[in-house]
């Protein structure tokens, strides 16, 4: 395959600069390959989408049907990532240039998609999928065509992929300080598990249970599944009455949620008084449920937006700048904007494009100037983050209380919860 | 002591579940009641009635924003006013379909339900556009939170309250315009034999697009009122439409009182197991005594004895 070299020194010479000027605008650049333009034909020579002017990407996210309420957040954040990455001069040199499909909420689909971006557009990587079960449905097309994923949302875990970069957190990370946290500030005894019935709350739910009963020695007095999109919850609720377990543990997800809430609160269930954690309820999710109805109740999670810290102070006025002040940043739209960076990092430690190289060079990349805080890229291709319980307020933000003083090592395959 | 609870405890949650029972049958016979009407009158399985109910739910969301901003005073009664506002808005997008769409497919039943799935979907899509992909939060008064307690435990929700008492009078305005007005006559006329009511001068279509009209109207009210329970997005009317389906063809196509009969055993059963297995199980347990009692009274709890 031939490759366009740069044929004119006033070509090269911009790069140059646009290079240099992306070092001073950002301390973020990894320190070999600040400024440097190198030929294309050296840094991508298994033949992505790769010019000495551009390099494409490729983002891959629900934007219409059922799925579009969460993974609009995600998507508004990779393109203002990429925004920003190519204001501080690009990748390598190099502008992003992204090309966007739609996944529709049909895994399927997903998978179609992610070979065309991969086979057709051929992406350098590509930024995408919400659902685990949109994750599963692509990934044997990303180790075929050896593509390189950014998945933002955080999951159940028991997966490591040699082409995936899990920008979230993994189960473990999420579930076991927020219900040390509860023990100790709560002296909480007996816990209620209720969850959304699929992979992700069964298996966070196993993890949690394991976790009270073997590691905390407490104990669990209920745990119960609904189907996805259930809205009537009232049975639940007087068996919660009847248990009074110290704590709630809540994943319930989508529309199901808004309907929990609000039936708890019309049940007399003040969770300023019963104390409710969940795992599973951003600041997105409160749009729909109301500040009003889940005042006081706990999430424990690596984001909030109230998050008070110089890059997320950026981060937020950024966001709202492009994309309105109205719109809300979540704990997965947070991470979604991770991985354009993580990417043009791990890209300028490897000096390449190619994926195999930055598979590798990916383990030890570490974003200074996550929103979060700072992040770093374990050799499970997860990333060391912060955990930190929230308490949500009337106007659908939280309070941070509690941050965990140690990055929580990712562990997707933990030893004693399976 | 049973189960480890005291005798106390057992009474009143038995009282709280027959509550929690009650509602569930509020909500489905609510759900249920403008599909049924279509159902039993046309014969066309209106696909996008879950969309009509969110319509109703968007308007609700408008109008509470309406008066938070215009008349803050009067903000205690919006409810009342969106609920009128929605009825209008499906009621009126349904004469419109009915026109449109419906009248052009009564000759090829089938086709209804593939051109109603299709309108679902265009209605997802638009309510995506105009309102965005998130879900919108619904406020409500003050007076419509929370719980009247009676007793230390039994606490009852007044939003489920609010939804029992709309239903009943839905329901019984339903029952009035089917048996005592001349609308209702003649629905009853078309339901049991169209041809022959066309011969002796009942304009057919006109009471089918009255029928439409009026279903998705009632659709539009239940829509509003769900927004006390549930979440208002481009989709959520997804969530509603299977347990409608299940509460019309359970109940008979084509009787009011088949509608009251299925959404009260459905939603009991569901409750009662609920209580006593997990959310799933119970799910699973209810639809295999529907699937059950179907295959022992196919056409339903209650239908028509008519000649054919």
């Amino acid at each position: 395959m031939s490759v366009k070299r740069p044929t004119d020194l006033s070509l090269s010479r911009r790069q140059l600069l646009v290079g240099t000027a992306a070092l001073s605008a950002s301390a973020l650049v990894a320190p070999h390959a600040m400024g440097e333009t190198l030929p294309t034909a050296t840094v991508n020579t298994t033949g992505l989408a790769v010019t000495d002017t551009e390099v494409t990407v490729g983002i891959l996210h629900s934007v219409t049907g059922t799925m579009s309420i969460s993974e609009t957040g995600s998507v508004q954040a990779e393109k203002l990532a990429i925004e920003q990455i190519n204001a501080a001069g690009g990748v390598l040199g190099r502008k992003i240039k992204f090309i966007q499909e739609d996944g529709a909420s049909d895994w399927p689909t997903f998978a179609e998609k992610a070979k065309k971006l991969l086979v057709q557009d051929k992406c350098a990587s590509v930024m995408g999928c919400w659902t685990s079960a949109s994750r599963k449905a692509v990934l044997p097309v990303f180790e075929q065509y050896n593509g390189m994923l950014y998945y933002p949302t955080f999951y159940e875990g028991l997966e490591e992929s040699k082409n995936v970069i899990y920008t979230g957190q993994e189960a473990t990370q999420q579930i076991i300080a927020g219900l040390d946290w509860v023990q100790k500030e709560k002296k909480a005894n007996t816990f209620y598990l209720l969850g959304s019935d699929y992979i992700w709350p069964r298996t966070s739910n196993k993890i949690a249970r394991k976790h009270i009963e073997n590691k905390l020695k407490l104990k669990v007095v209920g745990e119960e599944y609904f189907p996805l999109g259930h809205t009537q919850f009232n049975s639940v609720i007087n068996k919660i009455k009847l248990r009074k377990p110290d704590v709630i543990y809540a994943i319930i997800v989508g529309g199901s949620n808004v309907a929990f809430y609000k039936q708890l609160k019309a049940a007399g269930i003040n969770l300023t008084k019963q104390t409710l954690m969940t795992i599973s309820v951003t600041e997105d999710e409160i749009d729909g449920i109301g500040g009003e109805n889940i005042i006081g109740a706990y999430a424990c999670m690596k984001y909030f937006q109230s998050l008070d810290n110089p890059n997320n102070k950026k981060f937020v006025a950024a966001f709202h700048k492009l994309w309105g002040d109205k719109t809300v940043i979540g704990d997965v739209t947070q991470a979604a904007y991770l991985g354009p960076w993580l990417w043009k990092l791990t890209v300028e430690k490897a000096g390449s494009f190619d994926i195999d190289k930055i598979a590798a060079a990916s383990p030890g990349v570490e974003f200074k100037g996550a929103p979060e805080g700072y992040v770093r890229i374990h050799k499970n291709h997860h990333l060391w983050s912060k955990t930190r319980v929230g308490r949500a307020r009337t106007d659908g933000q939280y309070d941070v209380i509690y941050e965990t003083a140690e990055l929580m090592e990712p562990d997707p395959f933990p030893k004693g919860y399976q | 002591m049973v189960m480890g609870y005291s005798l106390g405890e057992l009474s009143s949650i038995f009282a709280m579940q027959a509550f929690a029972g009650l509602i569930l049958f509020s909500v489905f016979l609510l759900m249920a009641l403008g599909l049924a009407i279509i159902f039993g009158q046309m014969g066309v399985i209106n696909m996008a009635h879950g969309e009509f109910m969110i319509l109703g739910a968007y308007m609700t969301y408008l109008t509470s924003h309406g008066f938070q901003t215009y008349l803050p005073g009067a903000y205690a009664i919006y409810f009342f006013v969106a609920m009128a506002i929605a009825f209008i808005a499906s009621g009126a997008i349904g004469l419109a379909v009915e026109w449109l769409l419906i009248r052009h497919l009564y000759v090829r039943p089938l086709d209804t339900l593939l051109a109603t799935w299709g309108l679902s979907l265009i209605m997802q899509q638009a309510f995506r556009s105009i309102f965005g992909a998130r879900e919108v939060g619904v406020q409500l008064p003050d007076w419509m939170m929370g719980a009247l307690s009676v007793t230390d435990v039994i606490e009852v929700q007044i939003n489920g309250l609010f939804v029992m008492a709309l239903t009943l009078i839905i329901t019984g305005i339903v029952a009035l315009l089917l048996f005592r007005s001349t609308w209702g006559l003649q629905v009853r006329a078309v339901v049991t034999n169209r041809t022959m009511s066309g011969a002796v001068g009942i304009d057919t279509r006109r009471i089918d697009r009255l029928t439409f009209g009026l279903g998705c109207g009632i659709a539009g009210i239940a829509g509003s009122a769900f927004t006390m329970i549930g979440s208002t997005g481009p989709t959520a009317g997804q969530l509603y439409i299977v347990d409608t389906f299940l509460v019309v063809v359970f109940g008979g196509a084509q009787s009011l009182l088949g509608t009251v009969a299925s959404a009260l055993t459905i939603s009991q059963s569901q409750s009662t197991l609920e209580f006593f297995l997990s959310g799933s199980m119970a799910k699973v347990l209810t639809l295999l005594i529907v699937i059950g009692l179907l295959m022992l009274r196919p056409q339903g709890l209650f239908a028509l004895k008519v000649r054919r």
